[in-house]
């Protein structure tokens, strides 16, 4: 599904098998695709009657990465959370590749079982890593595979082995998350996401628990991810890099999106004074 | 003939309780780890209609002294006309009993198990029997591995109550020949050496389970 040129319907789900992460080819721009990963109607959200998402819309068109800036606590993770229902919001509607995520055709809530196959079509990245620390780095990636996805052992160590090939991380294939630094950590976290292969990649906040200098070889990463098309939502703090890697930016203030643009024009000329003082503030 | 000469005399006497206590403990332990594992999973759930009742279970569990629960299995149940041979109700007793404590071993790791983990879990599509037997669970028995070594030695040494329902094991043999014999100093210290060495095989085997979780990050040995 990261094959733009190829048409299909919308959400077609998971690539067949034969095709692993690495032999999709990246779109190029021409070709690039006006289907929609991630759909998100009127989201409203509240903690303890404190309004934390306000009538919140966005779309995300496939291949494409939206970055998310806002100041602390404008809800920004609260946003990514509710796309693959890890929080639940208390209103609107969040498609998934055209799949309704946590309410059925009937309105109803989602058995626990199809809201875990919906969510399994989203990889999602931490700001804390939370790798599974009692499994190796190579089978904290190939877990979920066999047992949400039900692959055999075999394929899924081969997509894993690719995967960590990817993120600069084969040598640790047998190293235990805690001998790991935390760049290490979460390029582990990144190829286990990837490995369920999913439609839309959530990162939140993915350098913000690093030591400076580990912050670069995962934004590295994120990058040439950008660059085979993936499509991707990234909360980050990293300006540069949200300009960089994003086809558009969207900035939250208070649970509402108050300014949305290309990041040429988002860095550029802002038309809201807030975000003018927010890039201000956080220049370099 | 020496006291110790007389012992060894009886030495098939020990073998055999000793055999018996070993297969009481080896099953009524490893029914025990299975409940603590079942008591755990549910009190997974949200529902207070079922996690309440199991909470309240482990506390009277906890707070009831082995030798009566062991007198209610084997002189209160056939009352409900449950009878169970001297055997099964001690056996049944330990597993219960050390399952609960097991169950309250698991429950307090679980507590500070990181929610971290859990969310990573469902956002790769995981559902909770499976969160729970390959993710949480592994976690939550190296993490609380010497607790449950120290468990397993209450378990050998609550084994030696059953003499009381006339179970024949090591504590019933040790018994039995002190009082043919009129020798119990010696064979009770034959029986503790049992025990004891039990005991140590038993810590050093934990010990070296703790090498495998050191390795994972868990604990230092
Ligand atoms: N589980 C929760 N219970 C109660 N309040 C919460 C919860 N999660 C978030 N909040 C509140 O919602 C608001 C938005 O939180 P959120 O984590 O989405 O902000 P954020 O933009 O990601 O901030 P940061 O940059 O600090 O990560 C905050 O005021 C926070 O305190
Ligand atoms: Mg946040």
């Amino acid at each position: 599904m990261f094959e733009k040129s190829t048409s299909g319907p919308a959400g077609s789900g998971q690539p067949t098998p034969e095709q692993s992460a690495l032999e999709r080819t990246a779109p190029d721009d021409a070709a690039r695709s006006d289907r929609i990963a991630v759909s998100i109607r009127h989201l409203s959200k509240s903690f303890d009657g404190v309004e934390v998402l306000r009538d919140v819309d966005l779309e995300v068109r496939e291949g494409d990465v939206v970055t998310i800036l806002g100041s602390s606590g404008s809800g920004k993770s609260t946003l990514l959370r509710c796309i693959n229902w890890l929080e639940r919001p208390d209103s609107g509607s969040i498609h998934i590749g055209g799949q309704r995520i946590g309410v059925n055709d009937a309105g109803r809530p989602m058995p626990v079982r199809e809201l875990a196959k919906v969510r399994a079509r989203t990889g999602m990245v931490f700001q804390s890593f939370n790798l599974w620390p009692h499994l190796n780095v190579l089978h904290n990636v190939t877990e979920a595979p066999i047992h949400v996805l039900g692959k055999s052992k075999a394929e899924a160590e081969a997509l894993a082995r690719d995967l960590l090939e990817k993120v600069g991380m084969s040598p640790k294939a047998d190293a235990y998350p805690s001998t790991l630094s935390g760049g290490q950590k979460q390029r582990v976290a990144i190829a286990r996401a990837l490995a369920m292969q999913p439609e839309v990649m959530l990162f939140d906040e993915p350098t913000s628990a690093l030591d400076p200098e580990l912050v670069g070889e995962v934004l590295a990463v994120i990058k040439d991810l950008s660059a085979e098309g993936y499509t991707m939502v990234i909360v980050t703090h990293e300006m540069a890099f949200a300009r960089a890697v994003s086809d558009q930016v969207v900035f939250l203030e208070k649970g509402l999106i108050i300014e949305q643009a290309d990041p040429e024009t988002f860095f550029t000329h802002a038309s809201t004074e807030r975000v003018r003082q927010f890039l201000e503030r956080n220049e370099g | 003939m020496s006291n110790w000469e007389i012992l060894w005399g009886a030495r098939d006497q020990f073998w055999s309780g000793f055999a018996s206590t070993m297969a009481i403990f080896g099953l009524s332990i490893s029914a025990a780890f299975a409940i603590g594992c079942g008591m755990l999973y549910l009190l997974e759930g949200s529902r207070p209609r079922l996690t309440v009742p199991v909470r309240v279970f482990i506390d009277a569990m906890r707070m009831l002294p082995f030798l009566i629960l062991v007198y209610l299995l084997y002189y209160g149940l056939p009352a409900f006309d449950i009878r169970l041979d001297a055997w099964w109700s001690g056996v049944g007793a330990l597993a219960v009993y050390h399952g609960c404590y097991f169950a309250e071993i698991f429950r307090g790791a679980r507590l500070t198990f990181p929610p971290g983990q859990v969310e990573a879990a469902k956002a790769h599509g995981f559902t909770k029997g499976k969160m729970f037997f390959r993710l949480i669970l592994p976690q939550i028995v190296m993490q609380t591995r010497p607790l449950l070594g120290n468990q397993l030695i209450y378990a050998l040494k609550d084994t030696a109550f059953l003499v009381i329902i006339t179970v024949q094991e090591l504590t019933a043999a040790a018994n039995s020949l002190s009082g043919t014999y009129f020798i119990p100093t010696e064979a009770f210290i034959v029986v503790i050496g049992f025990y004891w060495a039990v005991s140590v095989v038993m810590e050093i085997i934990i010990k070296q389970c703790g090498r495998f979780s050191a390795k994972r990050g868990f604990d230092h040995v």
